[in-house]
């Protein structure tokens, strides 16, 4: 073992140890939301994950972005297996050690050339719906502050960087290797284009060859640090994010529990209440309010969600309510709540992302609550989440299965249930249930009228004998 | 198209009176707060209950014994409420025996479907809108020539809670095509449909400021489409709104189109929005069973 392989070791060791670390961080954020039973339906789960995650199904939604983005997907799929070359070239010693693939060999340098070359093209592309004077509008907005739109071409420039290092590499390789009349392992069908542009001094190829490695793994290995403190965290998590999304109807809205079984010791006094659990060492846990504060109150799996967001907008572009000018913005909600469960449990220790809150020069800034400074008031006002329709077009439009509804209704929930806080017409409405079993101020005696003085025509054709 | 023979008065058939007799009909008729005191869903719900007698189910409805489903006060937050709501309805539904119910309601239809089988009640639930596609395919009714509706343009716009919430896309388009009309598709159409603003109980509240209501901005999308006006159309849009791939019908000075809908609040934020656009002269909202019941002149 040369001490450039001892180095490799280290550096590869130290990278992705730094990243376990990072992952176990953000995995103790997402479980400090609510319990929630998601075990079972193996197999369907794992089918809409390889459809939906996989696939990309949703994403075809939109063809344009759609196709972009599968360049980049793609080629960061293929591109692993030129990382796992690296590694054991890095840690052996060895030079191209899959070269023994043959054929196969060839055909995935081939592939991975054509991809990183389209991944430029794509980045560019992306680059370019973002920055222009007029961007793409799911774009704009105002949670798209100065870190997530800095967050977004910091992700760009990363790629286009490690694609520039590959090709260096490879051009390079296969430049010593014509100088030296030796045949290079593998098809490289952009490199070969390269080789003009590169001295032709042997000492500075493979200086530019060693650049190239290194500058591609040591990349790699600092982008896989990157992402826990970033969007493009959603990389990995959509995939779990998608497996654990939700199967039943989306018009199916959760049912409280604890609710159940006070409304049915009203209904029933002899109904036994179950009593609530207990905590680790033996006394009552402190009971949780009804609806959502704080992140906590919310389920691990709307955690789950906030850390899925790559802030497309998607959600926000469909919702009426954002179409029409109201404050609600669905991607808002998502990116608050990866914001304050940072802010308040576990923050990303290598970039900090410009928390915002309170401190926030934000549309939403006047109305929100400097003394409660939770998700609720401290971050998402309650003027956002009464522009909701619950028509669930943001969870439609989410490619990688995202629930903002949920969040909405738990914490409408809380201001209902916990504050009373609803709109006055609203109450007038709840009033309207209670009294006349109707939304509207109309007598339940009258429930029947519309049947008064009903005629039909009867056909000859349908008249019964 | 047969001439009406006669008009004969409807006794709708009330749940009580049956149980009295020791009958149980086979489908209970959820009339739903909407359609039971809103004057113009009414006509909804009497057009519905023609076609019934016309082909002749075997329904019942549960008249002053019918209570709100819960539905708007768990969308605003209320579980509350609505569980209360919920428990006595299953109790009058398994009082009853009832196991079938047909509603003109996709908000009723969704919360007794989905949402009261985790509180004890488990019924086969249906919406109109399938309830009628399935009279079409069964051949009871026919609309025979498409009736007065052929060859009008007609724009359906799908109901949240009928379409995202339930996947229930196609059963309503089935029904307008026995028409023989001019159907056309709105860009946001189906899983892309817009909201017509009235669900999650915005119904019951005045909307949030902002630019536009709800309403109006779906409203304009529908007229805009019916009328086959691209300039209108693209204004809406804007840059990449998505769903590639619609292209507006012939444009034409779209007399007597029709905005078809298979919600009551729908209906109410549809109508409003013609209003508001000053265009009820010339475009009307009607819900499917009205569309059936004309075409089939059930109409008395």
């Amino acid at each position: 073992m040369t001490i450039q392989n001892l180095i490799f070791l280290l550096v590869a060791i130290a990278g992705i140890g730094l990243f376990v670390w990072q992952v176990r961080k953000i995995r103790a954020n997402i479980l400090v939301g609510r319990d929630r039973e998601m075990s079972g339906h193996v197999g369907e789960r794992l089918n809409k994950m390889l459809l939906v995650a996989f696939g990309q199904q949703k994403m075809f939604k939109r063809i344009t972005p759609a196709l972009l983005h599968l360049v980049v997907y793609v080629g960061f799929l293929v591109i692993n297996v030129e990382v796992i070359e690296i590694m054991i070239d890095g840690i052996f010693g060895t030079h191209r050690v899959l070269q023994f693939l043959g054929p196969v060999y060839s055909a995935l340098m081939a592939t991975n050339e054509v991809l990183g070359a389209l991944v430029i093209v794509a980045v560019i592309a992306f680059w370019w719906r973002r920055n222009r004077s007029q961007p793409v509008r799911r774009f704009t907005g105002p949670e798209l502050r100065a870190w997530p739109k800095l967050d977004a071409n910091i992700i760009l420039y990363i790629e286009v960087v490690l694609m520039l290092a590959l090709f260096t590499m490879n051009t390079a390789d296969l430049k010593l290797h014509q100088l030296r009349g030796a045949d290079m392992p593998g098809t490289f069908p952009i490199s070969s284009l390269l080789t003009g542009l590169f001295p032709s001094n042997m000492q500075a190829l493979e200086v530019l060859e060693r650049i190239g490695w290194w500058a591609h793994i040591v990349g790699i290995l600092l982008f896989l640090n990157y992402l826990p403190s970033s969007k493009h965290f959603h990389i990995i998590i959509s995939f779990p994010n998608v497996y654990y999304s939700r199967l039943v109807p989306q018009g199916q809205f959760s049912n409280v529990d604890s609710i159940t079984h006070e409304v049915k010791a009203m209904l029933d006094p002899s109904y036994q209440v179950p009593a609530p659990p207990v905590g680790p060492d033996g006394s009552a846990a402190a009971p949780t309010p009804f609806g959502a504060k704080d992140v906590n109150d919310l389920a691990w799996t709307n955690l789950l969600n906030a850390y899925s967001c790559t802030e497309c907008g998607r959600c926000t572009s469909v919702c009426p309510a954002n179409i029409t000018g109201k404050l609600l913005s669905p991607r808002k909600i998502i990116m608050d709540t990866r914001d304050r469960v940072e802010e308040k449990y576990n923050s990303p220790l290598i970039f900090q992302p410009n928390l915002y809150g309170a401190e926030a020069k934000h549309e939403t800034q006047e109305h929100l609550d400097k003394e409660n400074h939770t998700l609720l008031r401290g971050y998402v006002t309650p003027e956002e989440l009464w522009a909701c329709t619950t028509c669930n077009a943001c969870v439609e439009a989410c490619p990688v299965n995202i629930n903002p509804l949920e969040s909405i209704i738990e914490m409408r929930r809380f201001l209902v249930l916990e504050e009373s806080a609803a709109p006055n017409s609203l109450n007038v409405m709840f009033s309207n249930i209670e009294n006349n079993g109707a939304p509207w101020a109309f007598s339940p005696s009258d429930r029947f009228n519309w049947a008064d003085d009903l005629y039909m025509a009867e056909k000859e054709t349908a008249a019964k004998s | 198209m047969a001439e009406p023979t006669a008009k004969r008065q409807v006794t709708v058939p009330i749940m009580a009176d049956l149980a009295t007799r020791g009958e149980t009909p086979e489908i209970l008729f959820w009339v739903g707060c909407a359609g039971a005191f809103d004057d113009r869903y009414k006509r909804v719900t009497r057009a519905f209950v023609r076609i019934l007698e016309h082909v002749g189910v075997n329904y019942a409805v549960l008249g002053m014994e019918e209570t709100c489903t819960g539905d708007p006060a768990k969308r605003a937050g209320n579980e509350f409420l609505f569980q209360m709501q919920a428990m006595q309805n299953i109790t009058t539904f398994d009082g009853y025996g009832i196991k079938k119910i047909v509603t003109a309601c996709p908000h009723c239809f969704n919360t007794i479907k989905n949402e009261y089988p985790a509180l004890g009640g488990n019924y086969e639930v249906i919406h109109h809108s399938t309830f009628l596609q399935q009279l079409i395919n069964e051949g009871k009714v026919g609309v025979a020539g498409g009736g007065e509706f052929k060859g009008r343009r007609i724009t359906f716009h799908d109901s949240c809670y009928l379409g995202r919430a339930n996947n229930i896309y196609e059963a309503p388009r089935d029904v307008l095509a026995v028409l023989d009309a001019d159907l056309v598709e709105m860009k946001r159409c189906k899983t892309n449909g817009l909201c017509c603003g009235a669900g999650g109980a915005q119904m019951w509240k005045e909307p949030e400021p902002g630019k536009k209501d709800v309403n109006v901005e779906r409203t304009e999308e529908a007229l805009a489409t019916l009328d086959g006006n691209a300039a209108a159309l693209d204004s809406l849009y804007g840059v990449e709104s998505g769903n590639e791939g619609a292209t507006p019908a012939p444009k034409t000075n779209a007399q007597n189109s029709i905005i078809a809908v298979s919600c009551p609040f729908c209906m109410t934020m549809m109508s409003d929005g013609v209003k508001n656009k000053e265009r009820e002269n010339n475009v009307q909202v009607f819900d499917l069973a009205e569309l059936i019941a004309t075409a089939e002149g059930l109409n008395a």
